[in-house]
């Protein structure tokens, strides 16, 4: 334990500790460009210089390691004068352009200049300037505002995995550029914005459109995928403007994914914002009371068994409960939150990823069972990768071989591997047995097989074998939708005698079923039901939104504080940034509306009745912000596995297009076609 | 005292300084055919300048409308086709306006600036919500007076 003093207060520190980081423990302010908590250490912008007695010259403090008996001066005139060197030579070259530079107002090189920097200028020669670069549809350059330090570069190769990013030429000439000008494909590619101190790499659908100062932040969750990555939404007006990550280390640490940052565009394209009823073959806008009638007096004629409900992929646990309350009314035992078509055991202990997210840092063994985390819980992935670059994690993968950013050894392509595993077969095996936490990650992507229970039997059996021991726990779910927990913790499955949802949808196509409700349920293509009734809730107006007979308007993530459960396990809240657009309201709302037309009046009346009724009957949601408690118990039946090798459940193109708002969002199409171009590449190549 | 009193000095000698004023130089002015002088510093109605080869100098940076006290401007700017940072919507609504200058002060390129027209009154409210046409239109028609008037207040700026 090094004890040095800085500034004449003594502190100790752990023993590899840099200058800069016991400063920050101390609370005092040292300004850095280059340097980044999540990434390694160039020590290149050097506007870390610190006084060390001793020491001849400054010295770099982010690089310097805390010494025993170290004298550390951060505010004498040595350093001030140091750091009005430094900020004149990295001014010398910038443009000084803030007024049109996004980053004006939240700019590191701005708010330095001002605290750290010389008053005035003394350089009047020419500046030099930098031609920008085409990175793809996310990132605008401008690379004359450009400083070097290397952030970016490290960010890409660290962090993302996706080495695209480096300095070519050296000292004056050097520039960042992609190997060789191509689009920086990396799903993470969009913290490269948050990441650069300055106006550098710009977000580029926000571009020119507002200005910091004048976006009230809320924060709030995403729903994108079933990570719940904690972000900030930024709006003005009543208008969404940008999404940015939000401090949690349990779940994101500080980044997020490329869908979460720019899908918001599609929020305000193919918006619901009216009600409607089919009449003569049209949609109809009609008055909400008149279309709550019709769902009424429809599903009043109609038998219970012959009403099918489907929640979809972006419902809050409010009104999923509030729903559940509406058909528990009526008897409708026909619902299920798996749209995906999943079968199998509903038990939680079989969808969560009980190692947590933050757990993955423990691992010394990961075996991936049909999973392609990259793209089904992209911070997922970055865990992993970060647990691996420390060295001594073994990753496997059962299933379809893919980049995942890392190196891993593929066991195999199908379940029969899985049993190779269970005999004791292999060398991952014995990785495994030798291995004190081992995590095994498998997709709920493979629970929509028709072999589903003897599939989880045979998961649950491998996890007992290696994965589940007296104080580890590594049996992890990723699921795709952000609603999915949550419905299962609620019990959004069939009760007794009801279909679940893929068989609902066969037997809406077969006329067995009259009515079907779809609450945001788009993964259901609008062929597949046949010539039920169908209703239609949700906020775009996606394609089942077209076939549906009545389209009742809700709201989007961005405008319901809700409840949410990660793929964790962890219960987490949006809140509301921005109002729905025009008749669309919240969705437990339209729920009781409809009750009151069928004149069984549910017992809401505000936002807060239903939590309370929702957090008494369900006690595991109360606890916000944290991890729920779920109990390991067996689960699936033994039976015989198809031995068809696991498909990849997710590409990077349906990774762009996996839910209605990303459908609807112009960006995430560009994305998409950058994703498609890149590969073509590939096969040209 | 009582004497003074009762020969009403005091209203004597005023209407003596009234009187006298008949034999002094006139100071009113036959308005609007004559005008008093104005200050190059004077902030009267708004403009927006343009470069001498046409090109709007207003680059959006939306530094006017946080500084202006009165919360009276709204912008809205996104790319042009071009690629620059071009404003989409420049509105002042002149009713809430307390001709502060802050604006003017605020722009890093003088783009926004208060010129020497006060003459501006309108029938209705409405007429006095600018948008960037009227602007515009108003740097293009000052741009002479406003330009010599920026020249004779630079050594002091």
């Amino acid at each position: 334990m090094p004890k040095l003093s800085i500034n004449g207060t003594e502190i100790d520190v752990a023993p590899g500790t840099s200058v800069l980081q016991a400063c920050e423990q101390l609370g005092i302010e040292v300004p850095r460009f280059c340097y980044h908590d999540r990434l390694s250490v160039p020590a290149n912008c050097r506007m870390c210089l610190v006084e060390i007695e001793k020491s001849p010259k400054p010295v770099a403090s982010c690089a310097m390691p805390c010494g025993e008996g170290m004298v550390v001066k951060t505010d004498s005139d040595t350093v001030k004068k140091a750091r009005h060197s430094v900020m004149e030579m990295l001014l010398i070259n910038h443009p000084l352009d803030c007024p049109i530079c996004d980053q004006g107002g939240e700019c590191d090189l701005q708010d330095q200049a001002v605290g750290y920097g010389f008053d005035r200028g003394r350089y009047t020669e020419a500046k030099r300037a930098v031609e920008d670069k085409d990175v793809g549809p996310l990132i605008k350059t401008v690379m004359t505002r450009c400083i070097h330090c290397t952030r970016c570069i490290r960010f890409i190769d660290e962090v993302a995995g996706t080495p695209v990013l480096g300095g070519i030429g050296r000292g004056e000439h050097m520039e960042i550029d992609t190997f060789i000008s191509q689009p920086i494909t990396s799903e993470m590619s969009g913290n490269l914005v948050d990441v650069c101190p300055v106006g550098a790499l710009t977000n580029k659908p926000y571009a020119f459109t507002a200005r910091p100062w004048e976006l009230t932040k809320t924060e709030s969750i995403d729903v994108m995928d079933a990570v719940g990555s904690h972000i900030r939404i930024d709006t003005r007006g009543n208008e969404v403007m940008r999404i940015l990550p939000r401090l949690n280390e349990d779940v994101n640490e500080e980044w997020i994914n490329d869908k979460t940052r720019y899908a918001l565009d599609g929020l305000k394209k193919k918006r619901l914002d009216a009600f409607y009823v089919r009449k003569g073959g049209q949609l109809q806008p009609v008055p909400w009371q008149e279309a709550l009638q019709v769902v009424a007096d429809k599903l009043k004629a109609t038998a219970p068994h012959k009403i099918g409900a489907l929640v979809g992929d972006m419902a809050d646990a409010e009104s999923m409960f509030v729903f559940k309350h509406l058909l528990d009314g009526m008897g409708v035992a026909n619902r299920d939150c798996r749209t995906n078509g999943a079968r199998g055991d509903v038990a939680l202990a079989a969808n969560v990823f009980h190692a947590g997210i933050a757990g993955i840092e423990q691992a010394d063994a990961l075996l991936l069972v049909g999973a392609n985390p990259r793209y089904e819980a992209t911070l997922i992935n970055t865990r992993i990768r970060k647990r691996w670059l420390q060295g001594t994690l073994q990753v496997g993968l059962i299933g379809k071989p893919v980049d995942l950013t890392y190196a891993y050894t593929h066991v195999g392509a199908s379940a029969a591997s899985m049993d190779e595993l269970l005999k004791g077969d292999g060398d991952f095996s014995q990785i495994l047995q030798k291995a004190a936490r081992p995590m095994l990650v498998v997709s709920a992507a493979l629970y929509a097989r028709p072999d589903a229970e003897a599939l989880q039997a045979k998961l649950y059996e491998l996890a007992q074998k290696y994965f589940v021991k007296p104080e580890w726990h590594g049996f992890n779910v990723i699921q795709q939708a952000a609603s999915r927990v949550g419905g299962l913790v609620l019990g959004f499955v069939p009760s007794a005698g009801g279909m679940p949802a893929h068989a609902m949808v066969m037997a809406a196509g077969d006329g067995a079923l009259d009515v079907v409700y779809a609450f945001g349920a788009d993964d259901i293509l609008p062929h597949q039901l046949g010539k039920a009734f169908v209703i239609y809730q949700g906020h775009h107006g996606d394609a089942l939104a077209a076939r549906a007979d009545v389209v009742l308007p809700g709201a989007a993530y961005t405008e319901k504080t809700g409840t949410y459960v990660n793929t964790e396990g962890r219960v987490q809240q949006t809140r509301r940034a921005a109002f729905p657009p025009g008749e669309a309201r919240e969705d437990w709302k339209i729920f009781v509306g409809i009750s009151h037309a069928l004149g069984q009046p549910l017992p809401f009346v505000t936002l807060a009745d239903v939590r309370t009724a929702m957090v008494t009957q369900y006690s595991a949601l109360s606890h916000v912000g944290e991890k729920m408690d779920v109990s390991w118990q067996a689960f699936g039946k033994a039976g015989p596995v198809d031995g068809a090798a696991f498909a990849n459940p997710m590409t990077a193109e349906q990774f762009y297009m996996s839910n209605s708002i990303c459908r609807a969002s112009p960006t995430m199409h560009e994305c998409v076609a950058m994703v498609r171009g890149e590969s073509q590449k590939k096969v040209a190549a | 005292m009582k004497l003074k009193h009762l020969f009403l000095f005091e209203i004597l000698r005023g209407l003596w300084l009234t009187f006298s004023y008949m034999f002094k130089r006139k100071v009113t002015l036959n308005y609007p055919y004559e005008k008093g002088p104005i200050s190059p510093r004077f902030r009267g109605e708004h403009a927006l300048r343009r470069y001498p080869n046409g090109e709007e100098r207003c680059i959006a940076c939306k530094l006017c409308e946080a500084i202006c006290p009165a919360q009276a401007i709204t912008i809205e700017a996104e790319p042009r086709p071009d690629g620059s940072r071009r404003t989409t919507r420049y509105d002042i609504d002149m009713t809430k306006c307390i001709y502060c200058g802050l604006c003017a002060e605020a722009c890093p390129v003088d783009a926004i600036v208060e010129g020497p027209n006060f003459e501006f009154s309108t029938l209705t409210r409405e007429e006095l919500y600018y948008t960037k046409e009227k602007l515009l239109a108003n740097g293009d028609r000052w741009e002479a007076q406003i330009a010599s008037n920026l020249a004779a207040d630079t050594p002091y700026r």
